[in-house]
């Protein structure tokens, strides 16, 4: 049975955040509900007061700069970034992470806002996000931060948002020339979440790995990045061996739980060979820009 | 908790429901206006059985509140048939036997509908995708992708 709530349906974002601002102690945000109204039955959250964002069209874009790179309003539904061709031309890794995200039903109401507030260690989009450098612009009735994805999540179902805040924006910059991102999960089926996730973004100069992000989704707590791997990649060029030592450095800094899916063990075994794939992958694309 | 009046189109019929907030668009369907044809599965937005079309886009009833219809077209099962006829896909789903024990048929139907109309010439394996939220434990899926494949075929094409 879902808790009773006082509904509200603000016309903007402003007045979004000042209902928050006024009910901040006992107040969720709804956007697609595809997560929230499952734990709400559940029991797992009850809230008195429920403010509904899923009509804010001014946060509902999609927009490329070469400068600014691309934005991508916290209202906008995984099937808009899914089917754009602005996205799948500038940023192709986001429309075939959303292509395998969930079902299209979910795809259809789900927003990118959201699935990163929601704070899942196993969502598709923040270790591609991680992978590509974003941040997240954030508001309050008093004022907006932009938050690098890096330091957006705490703990397990925990982010850096303040209780007023919502998310506004996600913030991804244009890559550096010479750079490629993949991103995989490893599932049983194609839409289910992933038992874990890797997602790598790799910048070349020659033939040497000149930057690069490894980003690992439902290896720990939260999204991380795999560290240790990187700085072993960095001023490299690719050889099996290379690939191998990466994969297990990420092997050992992950921290992963067990759970029905997989156990602690397997879980880094697949972080390694994910890792070493999309490490390969993003390089060979990378070489080809 | 104060109640909220609104506004919902399903099949081309205005209803005013006059609702809890916390009212699913499912129970707005089945329980308030009377459409019993979406069926309430898992509840946990994984089986597909109340998929209903929202302004053209596939959605499962169950993960959507009524409130967030408000103003808004919907069409279920009960809608595909027209003047008495029985649409495309539902012809299709009958000369196939796509389906056994009928429970994921409606969601399954709705989905159907929303990928054709999305994309009219898909390949089997497009097919397979754009039915992945719904489940069907008996027919192994095979003859409902033949019914889908048949309807994109245009073998139900009216002159
Ligand atoms: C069957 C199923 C399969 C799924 N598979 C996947 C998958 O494979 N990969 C994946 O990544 N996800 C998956 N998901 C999760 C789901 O797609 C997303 O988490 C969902 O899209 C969240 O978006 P929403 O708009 O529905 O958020 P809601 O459910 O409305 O909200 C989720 C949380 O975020 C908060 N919130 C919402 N919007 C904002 C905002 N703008 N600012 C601050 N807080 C906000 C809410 O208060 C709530 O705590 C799956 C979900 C289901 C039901």
């Amino acid at each position: 049975m879902i808790h009773d709530f006082t509904y509200f349906r603000p016309g903007t974002a402003k007045e979004a955040l000042s209902l928050l601002a006024e009910h901040k102690d006992d107040c969720k945000v709804i956007c697609g509900g595809q997560s929230l109204l499952i734990v709400m039955r559940q029991g797992l959250v009850a809230t008195d007061n429920l403010i509904d964002i899923k009509r804010l069209e001014e946060l509902n874009y999609i927009k490329f700069d070469s400068t600014e790179g691309l934005r991508i309003g916290a209202t906008t539904t995984h099937r808009t970034i899914e089917k754009s061709p602005l996205v799948k031309e500038k940023y192709g890794v986001l429309v075939s992470m959303e292509n395998r995200l969930a079902s299209i039903q979910v795809r259809n109401w789900g927003t990118i806002g959201g699935n990163l507030a929601h704070g899942d260690a196993a969502g598709d989009p923040a270790p591609v996000l991680m992978a590509l450098n974003a941040s997240v612009k954030v508001g309050s009735a008093q004022k907006e931060r932009v938050i690098p994805i890096d330091d957006f999540y705490v703990d397990l179902f925990e982010t850096a948002l303040e209780q007023d805040e919502i998310v506004l924006e996600v913030q991804v910059p244009v890559p550096a020339p010479k750079t490629a991102t993949c991103y995989s999960k490893f599932n049983l089926l194609s839409s289910d979440q992933g038992i874990i996730s890797v997602g790598a973004s790799v910048t070349l100069d020659g033939n040497a790995c000149k930057a690069v992000r490894i980003a690992l989704g439902n290896a720990a707590a939260t999204v991380m990045r795999a560290k240790k791997a990187e700085e072993i990649l960095i001023g490299k060029t690719l050889s099996d061996a290379l690939l191998e030592e990466a994969g297990q450095a990420a092997h050992d800094e992950c921290e992963p739980v067990a759970d029905i899916h997989a156990s602690e063990e397997y879980r880094r075994h697949l972080v390694k060979v994910f890792t070493k794939r999309m490490v390969k992958q993003a390089w060979e694309q990378a070489s080809k820009a | 908790m104060e109640k909220h009046l609104i506004h919902i189109t399903v099949n081309g019929h205005e209803y005013e429901l006059y609702i809890n907030p916390k009212t699913l668009l499912i129970e707005a369907i089945r329980d308030y206006i009377g459409l019993t044809g979406s069926k309430r599965g898992c509840e946990t937005v994984s089986c597909g059985a109340c998929t209903v079309i929202i302004e053209g886009m596939a959605v499962k009833g169950c993960s959507v509140l009524a409130m967030q219809a408000d103003g808004l077209n919907v069409t279920t099962v009960e809608g595909l048939e027209q003047n008495g006829k029985l649409s495309a896909i539902q012809k299709a789903f009958l000369d196939e036997g796509a389906f056994q024990c009928g429970f994921c048929t409606s969601g399954m139907l709705m989905s159907a509908k929303a990928f054709l109309d999305e994309n009219p010439n898909p390949t089997t394996h497009e097919i397979r995708d754009g039915i992945e939220g719904n489940i069907c434990r008996c027919t192994g899926y095979n003859s409902i992708v033949r019914a889908m494949s048949s309807v994109a075929q245009g073998k139900y094409r009216e002159e």
